[in-house]
C-alpha cells in the first residue's frame, strides 16, 4: 500500500506505485528522525550522498563485533567467514550491474578511484601523443581531472561534447568529435548537477565504431535505474556505494575482461601479487591484481546489505516514487516568481537544480538550512558546466526513496521565505 | 572606537535578536546596506574566491590608520563582511594584524568562519591581517 503524504494533481502517477510505503521506508533510516535548528530535518542532498538504513549501519558494527579478520590470507575460521562475506558483496555487485563474471568487479573507494585507476593504468599504457579522449561538458571534476592529467602526460588531447540549454548532450557534435584518433570516451550516465540521463548505449555503440573504449561514470545512475553493463556494452563502469544507501569509502569498477587482463596493476603491495622475489614479481589474477593492500572490509560487507535493501524495496518502485516527487517539485517550483530551472531534459532522474533571479544560491542554501532543509548549493564539482550556463552555481534538490511530498512543500515554503528575506 | 569597543557594540546589538531568523535577517540587512564596490575595484587583485561565494577586499592606509572596503556576491556573506570591516576600519595596523574574530563566534555565527565553509570569509580575515602586517 502506497501512502502519499500529498498527492494533489499527480495522483495518476502515484496510483501506478504499489507496495511502496514511504512512511515505512523512513522508519528504516534513523538519521531522518531529528531536528535541525528546531525543525524536522528535510534531507534533499541525496545526489551528494544517500542516508543509510539501519540494517546497513548494523552490518558495519556486527562485522566488527563478530567477524573482524583480515581476508584471503588467514586459515582460521574468522578469516574464512570474513572472506566469504566480502566475496559475497562482489557477487552481489556482479548481479546489480549484470557483469559477465565477478572477477571483473574491482573494489575501489568509489567512482573517483575507479576513474583514476583506468586513467593511470589503461590510459598510461595505451594513450599516445596525438590520441584523443572525449568527455562531456556535464562531467563531474572526477571525470575531468584524471583525464587532463593523463592527457598532459601522454600528449593526448581532451575533447569536450557540448550540451544544449536543456542540459542534454548535442549528439551530432559528439559524432563529429569521434574519429580514428579517439581512444577513450569517458562519460557520465546521469548528471549529478542536472539529473540528465545520457543516451549511454548509443554513445558506446558509436564510440566502438572507431575502436574507442568507453568508461561510464555511474555514480548517480546506480540508485535510480537498472544498470546492465552487458546490454550497454560498457568497457568500464564505475560506482560509489554511498550514493546507493551503502557506506562511504567503498565502490566498484567493472571492466571487460579482455581490457582488465591486459592492464598493468595500479598500485603495488600485498594481495595483488602471485610471487615476489627481489628479482621479479608476478601479479595475481583478476580481480586481486587491482586490489593491493587490506581493503575496506567492513564497508564492503555492509554494501551488500544496501544492495539487498534496494532489491527488497524494488528499483522500479523507488524510481516511480522519486519521479513523482520530481514532477511535483518542478510543478511547484515553476509557480515561484523569478525561478529558473537548470536541467530540463525529459529524460532525467530526481535531481533539480535552480536559481532565483537576483539571489545568490549560497544565500538560498543558508535560509533553507535554517528551516532544517539540506540542499546542495554551489558548482557541484562541475565548474565547466556552470561556466557553460554562465552562472556561479545552483541550488540543487535531489530526492531519494525516503523523501515525501510534504517535504517538497516545505522546500517550496523555504524558497518563498528566502525570497522574502533576500530580495 | 577601538576594535574591542566596536566588537562589544556588535555583541550587544545581537543580544536583542531572539532567534536564528532574526539574526539572519539582521545580517542580510547589513549586507543590503553595505554600498557595493564600484566595478573598477572588482578585479583580480582584490578578489578572494571561496568555493561558493566571492569576496572583494580593497584595503587603504591613510594617516597611519587602515581602512577597508569590501563586497560579496552573496548578500549574507556581505553582511558578515560588513561587520568585519566596521570593526577593522580606522584602526592602527598593529591592531588589525592580530585581529581577533571571536566576536563572530560570540554572536552565534562562528560556523561561517570555519575553514570548512569555503565562502571567502576566512581568507578575507587572513588578507586583512596580512595587509595590516605589510604597512606596519
Amino acid at each position: 500500500m502506497f501512502l502519499p503524504l500529498r498527492a494533489n494533481n499527480i495522483m495518476t502517477d502515484l496510483q501506478t506505485i504499489t507496495d511502496f510505503d514511504v512512511l515505512k521506508v523512513r522508519k528504516d533510516f534513523p538519521i531522518l528522525n531529528q531536528l535541525v535548528h528546531g525543525k524536522h530535518l528535510v534531507y534533499f542532498d541525496n545526489a551528494a550522498t544517500t542516508q543509510k538504513p539501519q540494517v546497513v549501519i548494523d552490518a558495519i558494527s556486527n562485522y566488527y563485533n563478530t567477524t573482524n579478520a583480515n581476508i584471503h590470507r588467514g586459515l582460521h575460521s574468522l578469516a574464512d567467514k570474513a572472506t566469504l562475506l566480502f566475496e559475497d558483496t562482489r557477487k552481489a555487485i556482479r548481479e546489480f550491474i549484470n557483469s559477465e563474471s565477478e572477477e571483473q568487479i574491482i573494489f575501489t573507494r568509489g567512482v573517483t578511484e575507479g576513474i583514476n585507476l583506468v586513467a593511470q593504468s589503461y590510459g598510461r599504457t595505451y594513450l599516445k601523443s596525438g590520441d584523443e579522449v572525449i568527455i562531456s561538458t556535464m562531467e563531474h571534476h572526477s571525470n575531468i581531472v584524471p583525464w587532463q592529467m593523463i592527457c598532459e602526460e601522454k600528449g593526448a588531447v581532451l575533447k569536450i561534447i557540448p550540451i544544449n540549454d536543456a542540459g542534454e548532450i548535442i549528439y551530432e557534435e559528439y559524432l563529429k568529435l569521434l574519429s580514428e584518433k579517439t581512444k577513450i570516451v569517458a562519460i557520465v550516465h546521469v548528471s549529478n548537477a542536472l539529473g540528465t540521463i545520457n543516451p549511454i548505449k548509443e554513445i558506446i555503440a558509436d564510440a566502438h565504431k572507431f575502436g574507442a573504449v568507453v568508461l561510464v561514470d555511474g555514480a548517480q545512475a546506480a540508485s535510480h535505474m537498472n544498470i546492465d553493463v552487458q546490454n550497454l556494452s560498457a568497457d568500464f563502469y564505475v560506482l560509489s556505494g554511498h550514493k546507493f544507501y551503502g557506506p562511504t569509502g567503498i565502490g566498484a569498477l567493472y571492466g571487460k575482461r579482455v581490457l582488465l587482463e591486459k592492464m598493468p596493476p595500479y598500485m603495488g603491495g600485498g594481495e595483488m601479487i602471485k610471487e615476489v622475489t627481489f628479482a621479479k614479481t608476478t601479479y595475481n589474477d583478476l580481480p586481486y591484481k587491482f586490489e593491493a593492500g587490506t581493503p575496506n572490509i567492513a564497508d564492503t560487507i555492509a554494501l551488500n546489505v544496501s544492495l539487498k535493501y534496494i532489491k527488497a524495496i524494488g528499483k522500479e518502485a523507488i524510481a516511480a516514487h522519486e519521479d513523482a516527487l520530481l514532477a511535483y517539485c518542478v510543478e511547484k517550483l515553476n509557480e515561484i516568481d523569478g525561478i529558473k530551472l537548470y536541467g530540463t531534459s525529459k529524460n532525467k532522474v530526481s535531481v533539480q537544480s535552480f536559481l532565483i533571479e537576483g539571489i545568490h544560491p549560497q544565500d538560498v542554501g543558508i535560509i533553507l538550512d535554517s528551516e532544517g532543509i539540506a540542499v546542495r548549493t554551489g558548482h557541484h564539482c562541475t565548474q565547466p558546466l556552470m561556466q557553460r550556463f554562465g552562472i556561479p552555481g545552483t541550488v540543487r534538490a535531489s530526492f531519494a526513496m525516503y523523501n515525501t511530498f510534504e517535504e517538497v512543500d516545505k522546500l517550496i515554503s523555504g524558497i518563498q521565505k528566502a525570497r522574502r528575506m533576500l530580495l | 572606537m577601538s576594535v574591542k569597543q566596536k566588537q562589544a557594540e556588535i555583541i550587544e546589538n545581537f543580544q536583542f535578536l531572539e532567534d536564528l531568523d532574526q539574526k539572519y535577517e539582521y545580517v542580510i540587512e547589513l549586507g543590503k546596506k553595505l554600498p557595493p564596490l564600484s566595478t573598477e575595484y572588482k578585479k583580480s587583485e582584490f578578489i578572494i574566491k571561496g568555493c561558493q561565494s566571492t569576496v572583494w577586499l580593497v584595503p587603504d592606509f591613510k594617516d597611519g590608520l587602515i581602512y577597508f572596503n569590501a563586497d560579496s556576491d552573496s548578500v549574507f556573506v556581505k553582511g558578515l563582511v560588513s561587520l568585519l570591516i566596521y570593526v577593522a576600519s580606522g584602526q592602527l595596523p598593529q591592531e588589525i594584524s592580530v585581529l581577533d574574530t571571536q566576536f563572530i563566534h560570540d554572536i552565534g555565527l562562528g560556523n561561517y568562519l570555519s575553514p570548512t565553509r569555503s565562502n571567502g570569509l576566512v581568507s578575507m580575515v587572513k588578507q586583512m591581517k596580512a595587509y595590516a602586517g605589510s604597512v606596519i
